[in-house]
């Protein structure tokens, strides 16, 4: 296949969101690319070559490349991950995609991600994100048996599907809001639909959520793009739910209490 | 070198009772004025460092990838091993840990392996209430599979993607120390070297990964989680990322490293499709549990396996193992693909391949069944072949997966280096030569949840806390050394690509030291090896500059190191005359079976880096099983 690309290059870590002085497209031309080369290898070629001509090779993130790991994912035509549903950039392959074909491939465009360079970007805001509350506050130590907390069926695969998220950030590359409510609701379903995880889900929500609004995500305006974007097909009910479970937490709010809880001992 | 392995004394089951109790213990006031380091953040760095900061130690830990949450443990699929007995099918810590022994054919050390048969039942209860969704019964109790190399259904699982699911609850309890500022984490940053200080592990030298800093790291011990070296061979299951850098590097400052010969050959990989190919596929061992392998009679035979009637399909394994059938143990299930495809049996266009066809147990128990079962591998599948395995049997064949080897660590985890402990698959310690599936999460995790939080309490009760500071002159030193080597690979600017080089190796790795090895092929990659690395340092070209983000930079200085290592690799493996595990040696072997030499190798090899251009020295650690009988390993 001959495949021509027009690739972001930048060189510097985006500051604000002047990213369009940044960096510029530029075009490349593959003349033999196999169809059964994933998106990521095909870059790699491209690598080898822009190396052999002294050029910096494009600077991508990448790990497993099976799919799991979250490291990749770019804007390509438009589409995060690329035209296929369910599918990270890893496992896209070049068979989607009719010989000839010009691709466009941007990184992930969003405030709270600046690129740092060319299809690379730091998406360190959902870790802090995470850090503010998506866990369950045990040590490590001897907890009960395992069979002690029964799980119906139903309730630990509906925790399971909002488990499967990768963290690639998809979500809120295609959001035109940039919000990261699928990811962020997503942490909230996976510890709502277990009993471990209802003791904190008050203070969950509320942490997580403010955590969100700092680091710069937009609000969702129900067009569930990430829902069609999100390469582990999370469904959009996690956004639902982490909306309800915010304001239930606001509505049992209730002020601290006045009295000392327990001794000085 | 010392390779006194401070095994507690008592009986087995009492021995890890017993050396908690002996261990010295630093006070909670006191524990707080400790630093440690913890390089990785897999299921063994990221469990660490969260239990370590729990305790009240302060903690600053490192990981290459952009966040602790990728790092490649999260691809494991299949499952982990507990010894809970959850079936009623006749599990216990002891029939754990003889499977484990056996599994991996007498190359481990019976006590490490007991306390991990042990620690197994309280990583379930652990995940369980950090919220791992494991997948469950009707009931809401957990379920169990089974996996190869055992008779009983002991393997936990979440759907094809339980490696995932452990590493987000690791990964959690990382996070929610790290909030708490007990955790002071470094994403992107790779480190480079190891500083010792009077002989003792004191701290390392890192890149930042983003700005291109070298910047020195000071504790009172560094931890290193860093996995295995399965790249080595380009070709692997593993992340493109894995790497030995970290290992090996602390391997020239004086570590021990044991087995590298030890490394494992998975056998139901998706196939080589091309040239252009930078990773293999695993497909999981948990596949085995529903899907037969097999391959035609007759060598050449070029029909739809669909148009290949039972009558002239060869299921391989359950006519040469009827006992465990397709849940042999990997080493086993691999040669044997292998075997066949040697005959010409092979499928697909190259005949490297074997079919997992699940066909009888899709008539049996429904695609229904089968999907909510292995859906997301399924899935997967399709997407890299374009085939649909429900409907055609899926091809595969082995391909690298894990490494048994790794840095030298006595019963605490503790290397020949005071102060450096290692954990998970960067060291050596349990799975002798052959791990068994799904047992390699549970060592990551007992590792870094169970048992360094109370080692390392041992090792630094002795230490003055703080005593060193990155102002040492000794970090000024290695740091100028890791700044030389960055720039001696930017200025060759030479003709071949790091990849060329990285693949290279791998060719001679694979073809040398891979599914089964021998003298002649072992001296050819001892004399290719040390050839192509010389070509490296004259020919390679890296482009672009040291202070900022530079891929290919960061590519040179890991397969620089592959470079050496994989020379070390093949001494090991020439030097072990014996077929054991995954080390097969051609000349060894008992009608195609691996065949042991007890009397000459029952122990463990343990290389002493001399420094550049001398032969290494290889130790022995003598392995004495007191416990379980040393007998031929039979799966018949």
């Amino acid at each position: 296949m001959r495949i021509s690309l027009h690739i972001w290059r930048q060189s510097k870590k985006s500051t604000k969101a002047n990213f369009k002085q940044d960096g510029k497209m530029v075009r490349y031309q593959l003349d033999h690319v196999s169809p059964d080369m994933s998106f990521l290898e095909m870059l790699d070629v491209l690598n080898e070559q822009l190396t052999k001509k002294g050029e910096e090779p494009v600077a991508f993130d990448h790990d497993c490349r099976e799919g799991v790991c979250g490291s990749c994912g770019v804007m390509i035509d438009g589409e995060a991950h690329g035209p296929e549903s369910g599918t990270t950039t890893c496992q896209l392959h070049m068979r989607s995609f009719r010989d000839g074909a010009e691709i466009w491939v941007e990184p992930w465009r969003a405030a709270a991600f600046p690129v740092v360079k060319d299809l690379v970007v730091d998406r360190s805001a959902f870790d802090r994100v995470v850090q503010s509350g998506a866990f369950i506050s045990v040590n490590t130590g001897a907890p009960q048996d395992a069979n002690a907390i029964p799980v119906p069926k139903a309730d630990a695969d509906r925790a399971f599907d909002a488990a499967t998220c990768i963290g690639c950030g998809a979500c809120v590359a295609a959001c035109k809001n940039a919000s990261a409510m699928l990811f962020v609701g997503a942490k909230v379903s996976h510890f709502l639909h277990l009993p471990q995880g209802r003791v904190e889900r008050e203070q969950r929500a509320r942490h997580l959520v403010a955590a969100m609004d700092q680091e710069g995500f937009g609000n969702c305006t129900n067009q569930n793009e990430c829902e069609a974007a999100c390469p582990k097909e999370i469904p959009v009910r996690v956004i639902a739910e982490m909306n309800r479970e915010f304001v239930r937490a606001k509505v049992r709010q209730e002020p601290v209490s006045s009295k000392r809880v327990g001794g000085d001992g | 070198m010392n390779l006194d392995a401070r095994i507690p004394d008592g009986p087995l089951e009492q021995k890890w009772e017993n050396r908690k109790f002996e261990q010295k213990l630093v006070s909670p006031a006191n524990k707080r004025k400790y630093k440690v380091l913890v390089v990785g953040s897999g299921l063994a760095g990221a469990s660490a460092a969260a239990s370590m900061a729990e305790l009240g130690y302060q903690v600053e830990c490192f990981c290459f990838q952009d966040s602790p949450r990728r790092a490649h443990s999260i691809a494991a699929q299949g499952g982990i091993n507990a010894a809970k007995n959850y079936r009623n099918d006749g599990d216990s810590i002891q029939r754990l840990f003889y499977d484990t022994v056996k599994g991996g054919d007498f190359r481990a050390r019976e006590a490490n392996v007991y306390r991990l048969a042990q620690l197994s039942v309280n990583i379930i209860d652990q995940a369980v209430a950090a919220g791992v969704p494991f997948a469950r019964e009707y009931g809401g109790l957990l379920d169990n599979r089974s996996f190869g190399g055992a008779q009983v259904s002991r393997t936990f699982y979440a759907r094809g993607q339980t490696g995932q699911q452990l590493l987000l609850g690791a990964y959690a309890a990382l996070s929610r120390q790290i909030g708490l500022k007990t955790v002071k984490m470094f994403p992107r940053t790779e480190m480079l070297d190891l500083v010792l200080v009077d002989g003792h592990a004191k701290g390392i030298v890192v890149r930042d990964l983003e700005t291109g800093e070298i910047r020195s790291h000071a504790a009172d011990a560094v931890v290193l989680a860093t996995g295995g070296y399965g790249p080595v061979f380009y070709l692997s299951t593993n992340a493109k990322g894995c790497n030995v850098t970290a290992t090996w590097r602390a391997h020239k400052r004086g570590a021990g490293f044991a087995n590298p010969c030890y490394t494992q050959i998975h056998p139901t990989c998706i196939p080589v499709s091309g040239d252009h190919q930078s990773k293999l596929t695993l497909m999981s061992e948990s596949l085995r549990n529903d899907g037969r392998i097999w391959v035609p009679m007759k060598p050449s035979d070029k029909r739809k396996p669909a148009d290949i009637p039972d009558a002239e399909r060869d299921y391989y394994l359950e006519r040469k193992y009827p006992s465990y059938g397709n849940l042999a143990p990997r080493d086993i299930a691999s040669r044997a693909a292998m075997t066949v495809c040697e005959e010409g049996r092979g499928i697909g266009d190259t005949g490297l391949g074997v079919f997992l066809d699940f066909r009888d147990s899709i008539q049996r128990v429904g695609k229904q069944a089968i999907a909510a079962k292995y859906g997301n591998l399924f899935h997967m599948y399709a997407k890299i072949t374009a085939e649909d395995p429900y409907a055609q049997p899926m091809r595969i064949f082995p391909a690298v997966h894990y490494t048994m080897g790794g840095l030298w660590v006595d019963y605490d985890l503790q290397s020949n280096v005071p102060g450096l402990f290692v954990l998970g698959e960067a060291n050596f310690s349990d799975h002798g030569s052959n791990r068994l599936g799904a047992s390699a999460l549970m060592q990551g995790l007992a590792d870094g949840y169970f048992v360094i939080p109370y080692t390392i309490g041992g090792y630094l009760a002795g230490q003055k806390a703080g005593a060193i500071k990155p102002d040492h002159p000794e970090f000024g030193k290695i740091a100028a050394g890791v700044r030389d080597m960055t720039k001696r690979l930017l200025a060759i600017n030479g003709k071949r690509t790091v990849d060329d080089f990285h693949k290279a190796l791998g060719k001679i790795m694979w073809s040398k030291c891979g599914m089964s090895r021998n003298e002649k092929g072992l001296n050819e990659a001892l004399r290719e090896i040390p050839a192509l690395r010389a070509e490296f340092w004259q020919d390679v070209k890296v482009v672009g500059s040291e202070m900022t983000m530079n891929q290919s930079l960061e590519r040179a200085g890991r397969v620089a190191d592959f470079l050496e290592f994989g020379e070390l690799l093949c001494r090991d493996a020439l030097e072990r005359r014996e077929s054991c595990g995954g080390h097969f040696r051609e000349e060894w072997q008992d009608g195609g079976e691996a065949k042991r030499d007890d009397v000459n190798f029952c122990h463990v090899a343990v290389w002493e880096h001399r420094g550049e251009g001398q032969p290494p020295v290889r130790h022995q650690e003598p392995l004495a099983f007191d416990n379980v009988h040393l007998a031929v390993r039979s799966y018949k």
